[in-house]
């Protein structure tokens, strides 16, 4: 089956981000297609190549780059929602991309399900 | 087939899972995570009210949640499963579509 | 369930808004959401329930917390062939509130009936 994944909250201040990832996955493991995951909201703070947590920590950042790699993921932040905040191409983490809320509808439509984070 | 429910946040921080719990129809599924799992054990304040939706809903809590927020999944509300990732996975691909109360 | 969806195909979505303008964001962005399914050709519905009711509340004047005042969008939305407003009854009366009290037209239902309508979408967005 084909998901799209929607995380509408920040790394850190909210498990969500975390969560998403937990999902994608175990969606991965069970052989399940990953159409999209698409951040929103303060959701766009998890593409932002500055975050630097403590290193006894787990990188949100990092770790959403890493399983992007590894399995040709597509992570869209949302141009609108990012420029808000201060998002850019320039601070952008590696593994993501900038672009239109189009992008999530589209991925409403293609996708067998829609799955949110956060809100 | 009919929706999956998510609920993330505690029941004594937010009213996500009472508007959940208003706007579930009967058969469909609802799974606590994150936060939301304090409200699958039982004696609580909202235990009444979860338990009762358990016997018209497919209740589950998400057990990494419990297990990390040191819950103990042995007291849980009768009828509830606790699941884990890959059955939250399956509960979504069961659904019509997901609706996610936060 | 695993064929491809053609192009130019249609479905149900529905934006589930449960917060209040101002005090957070998510209203606001929603709105900017829903813009852009219009220009996918969906069956767009739009629900306010809880809080969200009070986004459609008339006489906003929001001079005063220096922010913008969005809620004539709300108005424009026909313009886009959205059409599909609903607000649930139980939420209206938990708040002292009346239709009258509602800066667009909008189907006023019962939560029962929001739980029906709810139960026949593709794909659902809350905030």
């Amino acid at each position: 089956m084909k998901f799209a994944i929607l995380v509408n909250e920040g790394p850190f201040n909210h498990q969500a981000s975390d969560s998403a990832y937990q999902f994608v996955k175990a969606a991965l493991a069970k052989g399940h297609q990953i159409f999209r995951v698409f951040f929103y909201y303060d959701g766009v703070y998890n593409a932002s190549k500055l975050s630097e947590p403590p290193t006894d920590d787990r990188n949100v950042v990092a770790n959403w780059g890493k399983l992007a790699e590894e399995h040709k993921l597509d992570l869209v932040v949302c141009v609108a929602a990012a420029l808000r905040r201060g998002i850019k191409d320039e601070n952008l983490a590696q593994g993501f991309r900038i672009s239109g809320l189009g992008q999530l509808i589209e991925a409403g439509i293609q996708a067998d399900r829609l799955v949110t984070f956060g809100d | 087939m009919s929706l999956l429910h998510t609920v993330s946040k505690s029941p004594f921080e937010r009213t996500n899972l009472q508007s959940c719990l208003k706007l579930a129809k009967a058969g469909s599924s609802i799974l606590l995570y994150e936060d939301a799992v304090i409200g699958a054990m039982q004696g609580t304040a909202v235990a009444d009210l979860v338990a009762a939706a358990a016997k018209s809903c497919k209740l589950h809590v998400l057990g990494p949640d419990l297990a990390a927020r040191g819950l103990d999944a042995g007291k849980v509300i009768p009828g509830i499963a606790v699941v884990g990732y890959a059955d939250f996975v399956d509960l979504a691909e069961q659904a019509s579509a997901v609706q996610a109360w936060c | 369930m695993e064929e491809e969806v053609e192009a130019g195909a249609v479905k149900k979505f529905m934006y589930v808004n449960r917060k209040q303008p101002y005090g957070t964001v998510y209203a606001l962005e929603v709105l900017e959401m829903v813009l852009i399914s219009a220009a996918f050709d969906q069956d767009v519905h739009l629900v306010f329930t809880d809080d969200g009711v009070l986004q459609l509340k008339k006489n906003m004047a929001t001079d005063g917390i220096g922010m913008k005042n969005f809620s004539k969008t709300y108005r424009a939305l026909e313009g886009y062939d959205i059409e599909k407003l609903y607000v649930d009854q139980e939420s209206l009366d938990e708040r002292g509130l009346t239709e009258d009290d509602l800066l667009v037209d909008v189907q006023v239902i019962s939560r029962a009936e929001m739980a029906d309508l709810m139960d026949q979408m593709d794909v659902v967005l809350t905030a």
